[in-house]
């Protein structure tokens, strides 16, 4: 298992480094997106103001206070249930070129051939640990689909953001198949036992 | 804390609104314990690291005076309502909504709930039946108990119900808990309590399940039998390998709780509400006379 520092937006070089299990620190730039911004953009068709290319996009819907026009101060914010949504990870990566999509939970395996085609990964973030994540953001530099509050698009600028661990990298691993793959064995075991 | 009022409305109000918070804010003594304890059996390495930041986390938002998870949650409220409280249980509802808004409003907190058909948001933290708010009612008594419990996502959309046979017995409910659990993998948080609701009627189960996760770590159900169960599915849940973050690890489960009702001679139903590790309750006692004390349980 490796450690790496990284910063992002970033190239597909960088991330064909990264293998499943390693940890790594981001600093950067980031951009929240949850399921409504995601239904805008792919189920309704609209395209996203914010650039994707390279991007690290968190699965995040922020607590805020809303400073002036388009200003807003960070609470809290954490992260939230990946799985919810999986089925944009082809097109983000194909579409938009987007190289991490980071959250809590895990993706499931349809998760896989996408990353490994575009070269992406899956940072997975821990769950409920926003107070620390909250000291992470330097600032909220952008906002994009105010309407959908909270679910709009946020870009922050991070510091120090983590810990994360490559949960599913660009060569076809996933930590959280190996994982359900073992926990389904010893289930059967468990199971017989009873 | 004590504070003497008139207005009893106004009281329950301003207690909805303080339990609220404090409930976001401040993860309880045992569920600090039980935390601290599995980060130092947990032997996986990155299992541990996700225990220690969990500690550290909730370290963190107390030093900053922040909510700990980002997850508001819907506000669910238990009522324990004395036959002589002078306010009835109508008014009682009105100040708890009261309440939830004003501390989504004034803190300000993030506002969650949306309708769910048009899913456009519906208010601050309040819609149409939010919040939740469950009732029992206590003779010869003038008190009333509430109870907070905001309640994630993550952790509540991995709920299960399963209608067992009878002939599938104790065996079927167990299987069916385990199946849960690592179905639901590091999407609810884990490690977390693992709420379980056995018997009673299809939504009764789920409401004891949803009892059960309230219950401070280390208790367990009065009746020998149903802790018997507890324990044991706290082990078998333990040897899952699903671990801290569904990372791998060995632990899975930092409690498991069963409650119980008696059920219908061909009924075995048996509901799963899981519970994150960010289990946040908070409770309070108002008396008649509007004295009010904060406290973790009822």
């Amino acid at each position: 298992m490796a450690e790496h520092r990284l910063t992002f937006p970033t190239t597909e070089e960088e991330i064909r480094k990264l293998r499943a299990g390693d940890l790594v620190t981001i600093d950067g730039h980031i951009i929240g997106i949850r399921d409504r911004s995601h239904i805008r953009i792919f189920d309704h068709g609209h395209e996203p103001p914010l650039d994707f290319q390279g991007a690290f996009l968190l699965h995040t819907a922020p607590n805020v206070r809303k400073l002036g026009p388009g200003k807003y101060e960070p609470l809290c914010v954490g992260t939230t249930t990946s799985a919810r949504m999986v089925r944009f990870t082809e097109p983000l990566g194909e579409r938009y070129g987007v190289r991490a999509i980071c959250g809590k939970g895990g993706l499931p395996d349809e998760a896989i051939e996408p990353m490994r085609r575009h070269g992406m990964v899956y940072f997975a973030i821990v769950g409920g640990a926003a107070a620390l994540e909250t000291t992470q953001i330097e600032e909220i530099e952008e906002v994009a689909w105010e309407d959908l509050m909270p679910e709009c698009l946020w870009k922050f600028r991070v510091r120090d953001f983590g810990p994360l661990w490559v949960g599913i990298d660009s060569h076809g691993n996933s930590l959280f198949h190996d994982v359900q793959e073992q926990a389904q064995k010893k289930l059967e075991e468990l199971i017989a036992r009873l | 804390m004590n504070v003497v009022a008139t207005d009893l409305a106004r009281v329950v109000e301003d207690a909805a609104a303080y339990l609220y918070v404090w409930a976001l804010k401040d993860i309880p003594q045992d569920l600090r314990n039980a935390i601290s304890e599995a980060r130092d059996r947990e032997t996986s390495v990155p299992g541990r690291r996700v225990l220690e930041t969990i500690v550290r986390n909730v370290e963190v938002a107390e030093r900053e005076n922040n909510i700990v998870c980002q997850d508001t949650g819907i506000a669910v409220y238990t009522c324990r309502v004395g036959e002589q409280f002078p306010l009835h249980p109508v008014r009682i509802y009105a100040a708890l909504k009261a309440g939830t808004e004003r501390a989504t409003l004034e803190h300000p907190l993030r506002s969650n709930t949306v309708h769910t058909i048009t899913r456009e948001n519906t208010g601050p933290n309040t819609g149409h039946r939010l919040p939740i708010v469950h009732w029992d009612f206590v003779p010869d008594w003038d008190g009333l108990d509430v109870k907070c419990v905001p309640k994630g996502s993550g952790s509540e959309n991995m709920s299960f119900l399963k209608m067992c046979t009878p002939a599938d017995g104790v065996k079927g409910i167990k299987q069916f808990v385990l199946e849960s659990v690592v179905g639901a993998g590091g999407k609810p948080c884990p490690p977390g309590i693992i709420g379980v609701g056995i018997g009673g009627s299809a939504d009764y189960a789920m409401y004891l399940a949803k009892e059960a996760i309230a219950r401070p770590v280390g208790t367990q159900n009065a009746d020998p039998e149903v802790a018997k169960l507890e324990a044991e599915l706290f082990q078998l849940l333990n040897e899952t390998g699903i671990g801290p973050m569904g990372l791998g690890g060995d632990v899975t489960a930092l409690a498991v709780h069963v409650e119980h009702a008696d059920t219908h001679m061909t009924l075995n139903p048996v509901a799963v509400n899981y519970q994150c590790w960010a289990a946040r309750r908070a409770s309070v006692h108002v008396s008649a006379e509007g004295e009010i004390e904060y406290d973790r349980e009822f």
